[in-house]
């Protein structure tokens, strides 16, 4: 057994954005993990004719993106578009490794979660000043929440492209059992109507799937109480009044048998157990949708449907987090003009639409959504609620770390019985450590600003 | 004649140059870039901006040791150091045994096909045992249930996790360590096992007198090398399990790893390796000093 140098990153578990996710990637991923090795020895020598634009797309997304681009290349026969289709799992590390290296491409489409941090590096260009020539590219188009996610420090650095929320997927047929024709709106009634879906279901079944080793329920949950998450000077404020209350109401769903106490590696096959009934409700993405009906049974389908999220006092309180894909220009890039007109190509409308069609991704251009196959989709209908009152998660590139934190916290206060106030306590520890070197560096450059 | 030796000294020199280079480029150096490392807090901002970063001395270690993950993969790490090195090295025995029998026919079929696992590619490889462990249509969990073995989620349950990765990757590694003892047994004189059988020594007395004693030297270094490869096992759990379930299969290496280039905290990662390296070196030594005393 000599060592093994490993060479190959075919990682699940890798940093993904929240629109990552998801578990399609599960079925490619080890696709991906081959192509990943193959495209480690071939993006070497980039051919740099003065009119190639160079393009990383991400996932099922970057093939499906060829099939535009070409015509875009047929709108602009001067412009070549290369397309290079790289799996997520292998995103991150290889955005990061091409930035230090110096082989980054013009453009790319990356999730917004990657933007402060590619912020940080010094990778992206502004747009500010192109969006200022372009009025059909201006935020009016998009949904408030999710532009923000591409505004760091007052600057512009990525357009959305496709947009991902969460809301509530859950078993109609059963939430009528217990007595309720449609989704209650605010936390109180939220939590009763899945006491009586217990009651009516009986042992061994939970009103919702809340697993631990997923983040966004107790982020939504405290962004809906206004919590900061993080403060703006650097610390973890997940101690304070507004987060506390979130995570009591998180935990008081596990502890009263409402919720069961499993991460989703120990749930087989979640599709099955939700047509069984064991869990009625699920917070979860845009790409549940397609995958809830391809894989519950046909007779399930009129029996399930999507919710906007309740919010402690109601509808207004019900935000969510505001995720997606951004396409960014890369400061390295000589082509950022060329590669605008690709960003605008790709926001267009009609093209918005047509990559709605391809790839089920929901479209970031609101005028996109007037698509009668979108407008009339009953599932989409929350989402499109929702998106509305998006807001984005710190915009820090730890952010990915803390919600790794986040999730060990809330296995301690769930599994390990440590009382929520102690893992608030040990949750804003860990935050404020992980943050130190953030707060050092704020302060040194604090009096630069001058 | 000193001016002589001087000439050759000097010839000898021009030998080692080429190897002393690559050794010094390849490795001093970048050992020693990482000793450096360790004592700053590169990260993600001093890649944006170089002049962030600070020396903080031995805070990496300090947060290193208060770190429970590191705690954690510490004590994974030893559990397959443990268990694992000791089981690779008794199967690769017995399997070597195997196929220097006078009695087995095909010898080099076995041979080729023992050594098979050991160059077949480890992606490969994991993508076939994760469906030999598949809780519920797997080949293994089929297999037990034949003789009333509940179903075991061998890569979903944190008890189960670290033995299915050992088992794999000591069916994995095993042919490696097999060709070793292969040389070792043929080096090993007929006529020491001719006149113990004059002796009246069985089969185990043959082993355990001549066998075994010959061997030693072999098992000095299949026993560090395998030590060695075990404290940095990285690409089974990495491949399998991403770690999980509940960190059960977190080791060292994959600890590091994430910490370099998950989250990019490249100082605290060379922390790591610098204390990986030093518990490599103590272990060795441990293991050289026990044979020492016992086998010569």
């Amino acid at each position: 057994m000599p060592p093994v140098i490993p060479r190959l990153k075919p990682g699940l578990g890798t940093s993904l954005p929240l629109r990552a996710l998801h578990r399609r990637a599960h079925a490619s991923a080890w696709g991906s993990a081959l192509a990943i090795s193959a495209l480690a020895l071939c993006t070497c020598t980039p051919a740099d004719s003065s009119n190639t634009l160079r393009f990383w797309a991400f996932g099922r997304e970057g093939e499906v993106v060829a099939q535009l681009v070409q015509d875009f290349e047929h709108e602009h026969p001067d412009v070549h578009v290369r397309v290079q289709q790289i799996p997520w799992s292998a995103a991150h590390e290889k955005l990061l490794t091409a930035h230090v290296g110096g082989a980054l491409p013009d453009m790319a489409a990356m999730g917004n979660t990657w933007v402060p941090e590619m912020v940080t590096l010094g990778a992206l260009a502004p747009l500010d000043s192109l969006v200022h020539q372009s009025p059909d590219m201006d935020s009016t188009g998009h949904f408030p929440g999710i532009w923000a996610t591409n505004v760091v420090d007052g600057g512009l650095y990525g357009i959305p492209w496709y947009v991902d929320t969460r809301v509530l997927f859950y078993r109609r047929d059963i939430l009528a059992r217990a007595g309720y024709a449609r989704m209650p709106e605010t936390w109180p009634e939220w939590r009763e109507a899945m006491r009586a879906i217990t009651r009516v279901m009986g042992p061994r079944h939970y009103a919702i799937y809340l697993p631990l080793n997923e983040w966004p329920p107790q982020v939504i949950l405290g962004l809906q109480q206004g919590s900061p998450l993080v403060t703006p000077e650097g610390y973890g404020a997940f101690a304070d009044s507004s987060f506390t209350r979130a995570f009591a109401f998180l935990v008081s769903l596990y502890r009263d048998g409402l919720a069961p106490p499993v991460s989703n590696t120990e749930v087989a096959n979640l599709y099955q157990e939700f047509a069984r009934g064991t869990f009625a409700m699920y917070i979860t993405g845009p790409w549940n949708i397609g995958e809830f009906r391809r894989r519950l049974p046909a007779a399930m389908q009129q029996a399930w449907t999507t919710a906007p999220l309740p919010g402690p006092t109601g509808p207004a309180s019900g935000v969510s987090v505001a995720g997606g894909c951004s396409l960014v220009v890369f400061r390295s890039s000589r082509h950022r003009a060329l590669a605008w007109e690709l960003m605008r190509f790709l926001s267009r409308p009609d093209v918005q639409v047509r990559f709605y069609r391809l790839t089920g991704d929901l479209p970031a251009r609101r005028e996109a959504w007037r698509d009668t196959t979108l407008a009339t989709d009953r599932e989409a209908q929350a989402f499109r609620i929702e998106l509305d009152r998006a807001v984005p998660t710190p915009m820090i590139p730890e952010w990915e770390e803390v919600t790794t934190r986040i999730m060990d916290q809330t296995e301690a206060a769930v599994r390990g019985g440590a009382s929520p106030a102690t893992a608030l306590e040990a949750l804003d520890r860990d935050v404020n450590h992980l943050l130190e070197r953030r707060r050092y560096l704020l302060a040194r450059r604090a009096p630069d600003a001058h | 004649m000193i001016q002589h030796e001087r000439a050759e000294s000097r010839a000898g020199w021009m030998f080692i140059t080429p190897a002393l280079v690559l050794i010094g480029v390849f490795f001093v150096i970048p050992v020693l870039g990482a000793l450096v490392l360790s004592f700053t807090d590169f990260d993600i901002y001093s890649i944006g901006n170089p002049a962030d970063t600070r020396f903080i001395g031995l805070g990496n270690y300090r947060s290193l040791f208060a770190d429970p993950l590191f705690w954690k993969a510490l004590r994974n790490t030893a559990y397959y150091v443990v268990v694992g090195g000791p089981l690779s090295v008794v199967v690769s025995l017995a399997a070597a045994l195997l196929v220097n029998a006078r009695l087995i026919r095909w010898k080099p079929l076995f041979r080729s096909a023992f050594f098979a696992p050991w160059v077949t590619t480890l992606v490969a490889v994991a993508l076939v045992w994760r469906y030999l462990y598949h809780p519920q249509y797997g080949l293994l969990n089929a297999l037990l249930g034949l003789v009333g073995v509940g179903p075991i989620d061998w890569l979903g349950n944190p008890h189960w996790a670290m033995p299915a990765i050992i088992l794999m990757s000591v069916w994995k590694n095993f042919g490696y360590n097999m060709l070793i003892f292969l040389a070792g047994l043929q080096t090993i004189p007929p006529q020491l096992y001719e006149a113990a059988e004059l002796d009246g020594a069985g089969q185990w007395q043959r082993f355990r007198q001549v066998t075994v004693p010959m061997l030693g030297p072999t098992f000095v270094f299949v026993g560090v090398v395998t030590m060695i490869a075990a404290f940095q096992i990285f690409s089974e759990p990495y491949v399998m399990t991403q770690g999980g379930p509940l960190k059960s299969t977190l080791t060292l290496v994959l600890f590091m790893y994430e910490q370099g280039f998950r989250w990019w905290r490249l100082g605290f990662a060379a922390a790591v390796a610098v204390v990986l390296g030093l518990l490599t070196l103590a272990g060795t030594a441990v293991q050289l000093r026990l044979r020492r005393e016992r086998v010569v």
